[in-house]
């Protein structure tokens, strides 16, 4: 342990039923320092708070804090050793007052009984720092998401916190807010309070961080000073990729054959929505494979949601064929004729405990339904032409779908869309969470399925997977399209710097405006 | 006053503006009803409910239901009925004490075991009406006759009845529970969301438990009440209390997923839905018309259901205007 550190983690192990989150990871935190944590998704930074924070228990390791071994076994604990933690999605209480999400767990008390008075002129001064006002006495959730997050940093500070942990506090703010936000942090570290600070926007780690460690597939991958690593340092420590290696052939995925520009299908045109989405736009043509990349939080599923219909707008235009389009539910999308293949397979995907055949054809019963009633007949026919063209394994339709692996499950999904006759598939992370083997087959089908005409929307955050499969690249950066690279422009180096800086060495910027 | 904290209003205190017209109705239409007697005898009853609602008011607060609250009851007012015989003290002690005593399993039960409130407390519900049959021997148990036991069901405290007095201080007690102290907070923001309560540091599992312990204790000094008032411990009553509880917590204005409630309005659903039965057994004695007691349990059911209707209207208007 480096002298004078405030906070210590080293050698974290965690499992969750056996499937490991954290391996070996390890954090250290100076007195008075604003660290920044990053990483991609699932690389642990959750895991490693929740286990800092004693919601989690950790399987092996050790954390030391000021200068003593920590052993909180609960969210109380740590809170009454001075850390504090600000969740992601906001963790109060919405039916409840400001003022009770701010002061529970240390009321002011007289006689006993809880000091409103008291307790309210608390939660005013607390948020008057941050030169918020309001009625402390009105319930949360009449307040902006925004507002909410200032009610948790409050709360926060209010326990005299000599540790708060923000996790992805800007999320949900808009830029003066987030100003307001920083002043606040630097307050705090000017009162010596450390603060552990989670983003996806590398822009606001340099500008009010301090220290870095990033973290990969639950370990530690390193750790620097902000001043001393560039932001294509921190993207590619990220993604796992050398910058300055070009990689190998590493998927199934092969460039178009026909390298002609189709048709243009579907336009979009500025679009906006919520927090996410601010100003993306781009053209997918025929029979190409087109992807987004990007960071998390770079607004890729939320534009797909946009797309299909699942979300609305709040600016911008899209058309399909030559006509406008503006889904106002899934339904019109898929009756326009797209698909969506979500990211969540477990989530929002497949029916566990239904087989194979009603999996493949819950969107499409509509379609062979006549009066309510199913034409199982023609269910058969399709669900056999899909399992033998997609090479689905399993013993018959008849099986459950929850029994197959990872890769077939995904088939079944893809057949599922692929049975409505879609004109544009957009897919969600296709392979993740798909062993090497089937993933080079969905790869593949997926590249098949664009030569014969159809125009697929792939959105993936492993890298190799969007430079060797996809024909079109619009690289998205805190919800803007901010480079559309195509054919022999695909290179990981140009997407990772479209990432980090926003823009590309040259004429990608005229592109993308 | 905006049309959010206007519906809020509404949303809380309409129980009460309820109540209020439904006595004023009374009082026009029938001679009797505000007579001593008639408002002795409704408030005497319906203490007993009012206990056993007071419990389920916190229970529901915190997200959960408490099933076993009825065949509580019962079997409180077997325990209360055997344990009177040694005493005035003894018996309210007995009929309190097995209350706890389920409550207490079901605080186990659902901050332990896991259990869903709803299971666990159905089983008790189950496992408590069985414990009430055995012990009695499926026969009422007579409560002694001299040791003044029945004081507590019959006794006056100057105008007020002791089992209205009962519930006054319990409610009153509730209420401070509820509004001045961190548990009583806890309670609300457990049911308003006990993951966020969790992480916030919150005792979360200690106060679950003491919300179930103290709604079997309510439920077993309800039995007191029963065994006191029929002069008997009686272990097949009790069927469907949990029923009427739930009905009038929601009536008065305690949302069933938790999170946000009142005391008081609580109090006020009680009576509402008890004086409502009073009403229609006044309007029998008028003549007009001649409610069954089975065309009683459905007006009480549409009035039940108007008010909830009511309600989801009022909190749907605020949420959107929020």
């Amino acid at each position: 342990m480096i002298d004078g550190a405030l906070l210590s983690m080293r050698g974290i192990d965690k499992r969750f039923a056996g499937i490991p989150a954290l391996r070996q990871a390890s954090l250290e935190v100076r007195p008075g320092e604003v660290h920044a944590l990053i990483g991609q998704n699932g690389a642990g930074k959750s895991t490693l708070i929740k286990v800092l924070t004693g919601y989690h228990r950790r399987d092996a390791g050790e954390v030391t804090y000021l200068g003593r071994p920590l052993e909180a076994n609960s969210p109380q604990q740590a809170q009454a050793s001075g850390i504090s933690t600000i969740y992601q999605e906001i963790n109060l209480v919405p039916l409840r007052s400001v003022t009770e999400n701010i002061c529970l767990g240390r009321e002011k008390r007289r006689f006993g009984l809880l000091d409103w008075r008291a307790m309210h002129q608390e939660a005013e001064r607390l948020l008057s720092s941050f030169r918020v006002k309001l009625d402390v006495r009105r319930p949360l959730m009449d307040f902006s998401t925004a507002t909410q997050q200032m009610v948790a940093i409050a709360r926060a500070i209010g326990f005299s916190a000599r540790l708060v942990i923000m996790d992805e506090p800007t999320s949900s703010l808009d830029e003066q807010e987030v100003g307001v936000l920083f002043d606040v942090i630097r307050q705090l570290k000017t009162n010596g309070v450390s603060v552990i600070f989670v983003s996806h926007k590398l822009d606001e780690l340099y500008e009010v961080c301090d220290r870095v460690t990033i973290m990969r597939d639950g370990s530690t991958v390193c750790s620097a000073n902000m001043t001393e690593i560039t932001k294509l340092e921190l993207v590619s420590q990220m993604l796992g990729r050398d910058v300055s290696k070009v990689a190998g052939h590493a998927t199934a995925f092969s460039r178009s054959a026909t390298d002609g520009e189709g048709d243009v299908v579907l336009v979009a045109e500025s679009l906006a929505a919520g927090q996410a989405v601010r100003d993306v736009s781009f053209r997918l043509r025929r029979g190409e494979i087109a992807s987004f990349a990007g960071l998390l939080g770079a607004g890729r599923t939320e534009t797909a949601r946009v797309v299909f219909g699942a979300d609305r707008p709040r600016a911008g235009s899209m058309s399909l064929g030559a006509r406008p389009f503006a889904p106002a539910h899934p339904r019109d999308a898929i009756d326009a004729g797209l698909g969506f293949v979500t990211e969540d397979r477990k989530m929002e995907g497949i029916v566990p405990d239904m087989s194979v055949a009603e999996n493949m054809t819950l969107a499409l019963l509509p379609r062979i339904s006549r009066n309510g009633v199913v034409d199982e007949k023609r269910q058969r026919e399709v669900v056999k032409r899909f399992i033998k063209e997609l090479g689905i394994k399993c013993s018959g339709p008849a099986q459950k779908i929850r029994e197959l692996s990872g890769g077939n499950q995904q088939k079944v999904l893809l057949a599922r869309w692929l049975a409505m006759n879609p004109d544009v598939l957009i897919l969600d992370e296709p392979t993740r969470g798909i062993d090497v083997g089937a993933k080079g087959e969905i790869q593949r089908l997926i590249r098949s399925l664009s030569d014969s005409g159809l125009t697929v929307l792939m959105i993936s955050s492993e890298l190799e997977e969007v430079v060797e499969g996809a024909d079109r690249v619009f690289v998205l950066r805190e919800g803007r399209t901010v480079a559309e690279l195509s054919g022999e422009e695909i290179t990981e180096e140009r997407i990772l710097a479209a990432m980090a800086q926003g823009h590309v060495a040259h004429h990608d910027q005229e592109a993308a405006q | 006053m905006n049309r959010a904290q206007y519906a809020r209003l509404v949303g809380t205190y309409g129980v009460l503006i309820a109540l209020a017209a439904l006595i004023l109705f009374g009082w026009w239409r029938y001679d009797n009803f505000l007579s001593a007697f008639n408002v002795t005898t409704v408030v005497r009853y319906n203490a007993m409910f009012a206990l056993i609602a007071l419990g389920m008011c916190f229970v529901i607060m915190t997200g959960g239901i408490d099933l076993s609250v009825g065949s509580t009851a019962a079997l409180g007012s077997v325990a209360a009925a055997m344990a009177s015989h040694y005493g005035m003290a003894a018996g309210i002690g007995g009929g309190v004490g097995a209350g706890l005593l389920v409550g207490f399993v079901n605080g186990l039960l659902v901050t332990r075991a896991n259990i869903m409130p709803f299971i666990a407390t159905l089983s008790t519900l189950l496992a408590a009406s069985g414990a009430a049959l055995l012990l009695s021997k499926q026969t009422s148990v007579p409560i002694s006759p001299t040791s003044g036991f029945m004081l507590v069901g019959h006794g006056m405290l100057w105008i007020i009845p002791v089992p209205a007095a009962i519930a006054i201080i319990a409610y009153l007690l509730g209420a401070i529970l509820l509004n001045y102290t961190s548990t009583g907070r806890t309670v609300l923001a457990i049911g308003g969301g006990e993951d966020a309560s969790r992480l916030m540091g919150l005792p979360v599992a200690r106060v679950t438990f003491l919300v179930y312990l103290a709604s079997g204790g309510l439920a077993g000094m309800a039995g007191v009440l029963l065994a006191a008032l029929g002069f008997a411990g009686q272990p097949t009553e009790g069927v469907g209390w949990e029923l009427f509880a739930i009905a009038a917590v929601v009536v008065g204005g305690t949302l069933l997923t938790g999170g946000s409630g009142s005391v008081l309005t609580t109090l006020a659903g009680v009576l509402l839905l008890g004086i409502l039965f009073n009403v229609l057994n006044f309007e029998n004695g008028k003549g007009w018309i001649s409610l069954s007691a089975a065309w009683q349990s459905v007006v009480r059911g549409l009035f039940l259901l108007a008010v909830v209707l009511l309600q989801a209207r009022l909190t749907r208007q605020h949420t959107r205007s929020a």
